[in-house]
């Protein structure tokens, strides 16, 4: 029977031949991840459940990164908690500060999630390990302790949908772009229970960062997972970093999806998603002129050093508008090291940016670059939801790091052409 | 089982950010989440909610982020049940592993008013808005998911079954 890549993960990890979407299977895990906001609740689970031991101390990942560097008592105690279970139970893979970075770019940069991989996280953006060719999908806390007790988790196998790019790839289009120009055409629940499988000529010949940013989106139009076929990109990515062995899998030409939705990427411009929701996208072209208090660079869907590269070349001999402040997130120290070396810390610096240690913090408004009432920020992120990152009144616009670090430069929302 | 309470209505995409903003991400303790449940879009609603209220919704109730706090802050408050259009995967499934009641129904939005009076018999779909006298049905829930119920959440149904990988 043909299947697709989704069907076939879930298919070897159940045991079976062939899953069929709806159907309700359990399967083996590779990776189950936590933070220090979703962690302490799976914790508190899993000492009331009398357990003596996790089901694999090294396939448990725990990563404090949302409010950390601690922003309060509140938040060191959670990461205290995760601290100690990771003490008890020998979790192998616990990153203290210095070495945490955000997750979603941690775990791949570290090689602890692979192609062919099934890996849960209590963390929406989980999906972005799908850019490796791995099954990966957000959960709660409450699966992440019955994972850690059994190794294992339930899923109603989901259809796929198949989204197909080609053409040509204007200047400053990003895989940032194309993700938001899918969501704003198919919707925030336009994907809900799906598989959204990328392919086409663009997906092929896109850099493995911007694979991940649109993997990590998969998510803000409802979808279970994000997946894209692992090709020599992926190979060259995954090769010096994997320490086990993993295994590709692609779709059969004549698998069933739900649907298929083809984009001609020539027409795309840069994209901006306005308030309060992922799908209220615009071209670059059509956003008036719109003042800005703040611009965020940085965060699981685009802190990669691609992203700091991509903003230093706008900011390069430039500086910000003084009623802007610019702050740029590294997502990992090895990111930041990189950056340093590469004299971007120095661009962003010069510019009047500030350079913070890796966190999620402003993303989700919580440290860090709080927006005040009524304050607009754009911000490389990937939610605009009211009150997202501060006051119920702010607003956060959606864009690439180009469009970003433009936007700092002119003071609006603006595109690097403009400068 | 019949839940019966008042409605409190709200929109499409209500998302987690508005259920419980992220810097109240710093505890555990259901009730003091229940405080500042909703407080997104409605600064005052955890003073003005009764035990028992029932959430009405449109379409992907719950969108956003994998946080458990969202449903345990609705718990918290003391909402009976959230009945929706549709709702985002991640709650539907925190919703069922940490044992919040939802329904998902074709119609509820355009049918149901803010205040009215509501039941919802868990055993059968039935919905009837006493307000009105107008009758809806929630879509069944898979025989896998009841049997999660019944077992009282995930984490009893699996220490239950206690089936581990790696022995």
């Amino acid at each position: 029977m043909p299947q697709t890549i989704t069907e076939k993960i879930l298919a070897a990890h159940a045991g079976r031949d062939t899953v069929v979407p709806g159907e309700l299977i359990t399967v083996r895990i590779d990776m189950a991840l936590a933070n220090d906001i979703t962690a302490p609740i799976a914790i508190d689970l899993f000492e009331k459940s009398d357990e003596a031991s996790v089901f694999d101390p090294e396939k448990i990942a725990l990563v404090p990164d949302h409010f950390v560097p601690n922003k309060d008592v509140r938040s060191a105690i959670q990461v205290q908690a995760m601290r100690n279970f990771a003490r008890k139970y020998h979790i192998k893979h616990f990153f203290e500060l210095g070495e945490m970075g955000i997750e979603h770019v941690l775990l791949p940069e570290r090689g602890l999630v692979l192609p062919g991989d099934v890996v849960i996280g209590a963390d929406s953006h989980t999906c972005t390990y799908g850019a490796l060719g791995a099954f990966a999908t957000g959960v709660g806390s409450t699966d992440i302790a019955a994972a850690m007790i059994t190794g294992e988790i339930w899923f109603k196998v989901p259809e796929s949908i198949k989204l197909v790019y080609h053409g040509q790839r204007r200047k400053w289009v990003t895989g940032k772009d194309l993700i938001l120009y899918t969501i704003g055409d198919i919707g925030v629940d336009g994907a809900t229970y799906k598989a959204m499988e990328f392919a086409g000529d663009v997906i092929n010949a896109l850099p493995m960062a911007d694979r991940m940013t649109m993997a990590n989106m998969a998510i803000e139009a409802g979808a279970k997972s994000g997946i894209i076929s692992p090709d020599e990109i992926t190979l060259d990515y995954i090769k010096p970093r994997a320490k086990r062995s993993f295994k590709c899998y692609t779709s059969d030409p004549d698998a069933t999806y739900a649907e298929v939705r083809t984009y001609d990427v020539s027409d795309i411009e840069p994209q901006v998603a306005f308030p309060h929701l992922p799908e209220n996208t615009r071209s670059i072209s059509s956003v008036d002129r719109i003042p800005i208090d703040q611009v965020v660079i940085g965060s699981c869907t685009n802190g990669r050093i691609d992203d700091l590269r991509l903003a230093a070349r706008v900011l390069n001999g430039r500086t910000i508008d003084s009623n802007v402040r610019l702050i740029i997130v590294p997502a990992t120290p090895t990111i930041y090291r990189q950056a340093m070396a590469e004299g971007l810390l120095e661009i962003f610096l010069s510019a009047k940016g500030i350079v913070s240690p890796p966190t999620c913090g402003p993303c989700l408004g919580g440290f860090m670059g709080i927006l005040g009432p009524g304050e607009r920020a754009v911000a490389t992120t990937n939610r605009n939801f009211v009150g997202r990152m501060g006051h119920p009144s702010s607003e956060v616009y959606l864009a690439n790091p180009a469009v970003a670090a433009a936007s700092a430069v002119l003071g609006r929302i603006g595109s690097p052409e403009e400068l | 089982m019949v839940l019966e309470g008042t409605v409190w209505k709200f929109g499409d995409n209500i998302d987690t950010d508005v259920i419980i903003p992220a810097p109240y991400l710093v505890t555990t303790d259901m009730g003091e989440l229940g405080k500042h449940c909703m407080e997104g879009v409605d600064a005052t609603f955890s003073q003005k909610v009764q035990p028992g209220d029932i959430i009405v919704a449109g379409k992907n109730f719950g969108c956003g982020s994998s946080r458990e706090h969202a449903p345990m802050a609705i718990k918290g408050v003391g909402i009976a049940c959230v009945i929706a259009e549709s709702f985002a995967r991640i709650f539907f499934r925190n919703a069922f592993n940490m044992g919040l009641p939802i329904f998902e129904s074709t119609g509820v939005f355009q049918g149901i008013r803010d205040g009215d009076r509501v039941s919802v018999d868990q055993d059968t779909g039935e919905i009837i808005d006493h307000t009105i006298g107008k009758r809806f049905f929630a879509n069944p829930i898979p025989p896998f998911m009841q049997e999660l119920i019944e077992a009282g959440g995930l984490m009893p149904y699996i220490l239950k079954k206690k089936v581990h990988v790696n022995p």
